[in-house]
């Protein structure tokens, strides 16, 4: 299962960070997701893609991780070359990530 | 919207993005009179009358490299209504150029980039906190214009005047900070950047409403978005939008507080309205953050797809083309780069062939130059492969753009001079 199917996420920069906000859907998978969501795995998801380390903050009350991704942006939106100069698409590619097991998916409405 | 149908006592207008004042201020060493936000007339045509029918009051930092000639313009605006009366303050002192240059040898220690950057700076701006249009609104201003404000400043500054805050009281100020961070991306609260069908859904996106805070004496703030307008206000988007650009929740830094959110909650009070507490904050810094804006080179690009059978194929030899040719034609040292757009443009680490062939793809070539004709060189090379190309290629964009870089800085507080000037129409 992927990390989609739990959570939702939103990624900003700040020069050349990039922050990834992963929020769950419902309480219950915060575990599930906090414990195998560690910033080592975070980083070797990107791989290449950064080259500096990965910090992540836990805001249980709210079942959020927020992810502080250093050296991810080629040098920040104004110098990059990379077509998403901002990172925009760093959440959803994190969203990518595959658990290896856990809650059935949750589809949450309005 | 918010001014016809929000009940609102405040409208604020956040408009600047990072290098927009630099920009901002290459157009006002054109035309001195110009460098504000260049939407301002069509915003301020849209809604002052309605405002000051509702005696809602402005705040916009639309300013940009130029506020008293914004504050003109919203003037003019005002008198062509009949508006008579209005008071428009501009705020200034955002403009630390000077400063820095004058102290550039004292600040090369900390920041030795300086030193390269020196001969082509083009702006120094320090991120003002809410004091002085707290000022301006106290003295009655209508509409505050300004330059470079931290955004949540300019939603700080109307409680801080309404309520008449001590903006020594860090709680207070880091209660009124949240309300500005989750304001100042409009529609980022309200179900915008949000949409994932269906796990995330948003009704009527396209008429996405606009959030609005209602916040009390003690700091306690309600968010809701104008009536009969799209969008959602809900626990999940106000999360997204709490921790967006935000690094360590314990220290969110700003120029009036250094908030903490990492005790923050949210709970659904109705339909389409959130509540949020635990907010706190902690003294402010004593140093302003600056950004210097400097000319750094330029970015050309060149862009072509390929499309059926094979076209992944072909979609790489045009690549190879264009590299081996940009190479031979000395840009080698440039840095380049290469990649197909639905394919490894985003995921640069993603695997080309184990992915399914593609239907269609775009090739895209992206090089760093010093000198325009360089840069021009990498779409003209992608051009060429129209004729000298593999089979195939159709739809070449070419772009050379010339690139501002950001240098970050700190300065002490008091470098920078906030001054206040109004205006009454």
């Amino acid at each position: 299962m992927k990390l989609h199917a739990l959570a939702h996420a939103r990624s900003g920069d700040k020069g050349d960070v990039c922050n990834i906000s992963i929020i769950v859907h419902d309480a219950s998978s915060y575990t599930t997701v906090a414990s195998y969501l560690t910033a080592e795995r975070v980083q070797k998801h990107f791989g290449s893609m950064i080259s500096g380390p990965v910090q992540r903050h836990d805001l249980p009350h709210l079942g959020a991780l927020n992810f502080v991704l250093h050296g991810a942006l080629a040098g920040g939106v104004n110098r990059s070359l990379a077509l998403d100069t901002h990172g925009k698409c760093f959440a959803a590619l994190l969203l990518d990530i595959e658990l290896p097991h856990g809650n059935a998916p949750v589809i949450s409405s309005p | 919207m918010l001014a016809e149908r929000g009940n609102i006592d405040f409208l604020v207008f956040e408009c600047l993005a990072e290098r927009t004042i630099a920009l901002a201020q290459l157009e006002k060493l054109k035309d001195p009179a110009r460098g504000f936000d260049p939407r301002l007339e069509e915003r301020m045509e849209a809604v002052l009358v309605t405002c000051r029918q509702r005696a809602i009051r402005i705040v916009t930092n639309s300013g940009a490299a130029n506020p008293h000639a914004g504050a003109g313009v919203i003037a003019g605006i005002a008198r062509s209504r009949g508006l008579r009366g209005m008071k428009i303050a501009a705020v200034t002192g955002d403009d630390v150029l000077e400063h820095v240059r004058e102290n550039a040898g004292d600040y090369k220690r900390e920041y030795p980039e300086l030193a390269t950057i020196e001969d082509r700076i083009i702006s120094a701006n320090a991120y003002l906190g809410a004091a002085p249009i707290v000022q301006a609104l106290d003295r009655g201003a209508d509409i505050v214009i300004t330059g470079r404000v931290a955004d949540p400043a300019l939603f700080l500054a109307p409680l801080v005047h309404a309520f008449r805050w001590p903006m020594d009281d860090w709680p207070l100020m880091g209660k009124g900070t949240l309300v500005g961070h989750l304001l100042e991306c409009a529609g980022q609260l309200t179900g915008g950047y949000f949409a994932d069908p269906p796990f995330c859904n948003v009704p009527e996106v396209a008429d996405l409403g606009f959030p609005i805070a209602e916040v009390t004496a003690d700091g306690s703030a309600t968010f809701t978005k104008a009536p009969r307008t799209g969008g959602l206000l809900n626990v999940a988007t106000c999360t997204q939008q709490l921790l967006y650009e935000v690094h360590d929740p314990h220290q969110y830094v700003t120029p009036d507080a250094v908030a903490d959110f990492s005790a923050v909650q949210f709970s659904q009070v109705g339909p389409d309205r959130v509540r949020a507490a635990g907010a706190a904050g902690a003294q402010r810094p004593d140093r302003l953050k600056v950004v210097v804006a400097y000319l750094d080179g330029y970015i050309g690009e060149g862009q072509l797809s390929y499309a059926g059978p094979n076209a992944l194929a072909r979609a790489q030899l045009a690549l190879e083309i264009v590299l081996q040719r940009l190479k031979r034609a000395g840009l080698s040292d440039h840095e380049l780069r290469g990649e197909l757009i639905g394919v490894n443009s985003v995921i640069q680490t993603a695997d080309v062939t184990s992915s399914p062939a593609p239907q269609e793809l775009r090739i895209r070539i992206a090089g760093r130059a010093c000198n325009q004709r360089d840069a021009a060189r990498i779409g003209d090379e992608v051009e060429a492969l129209y004729t000298n190309g593999p089979a195939g290629g159709g739809g070449a964009t070419k772009s050379v753009r010339e690139v501002i870089a950001l240098l970050p800085m700190l300065i002490p507080r008091d470098s920078a001079s906030p001054r206040i000037t109004i205006q009454e129409t």
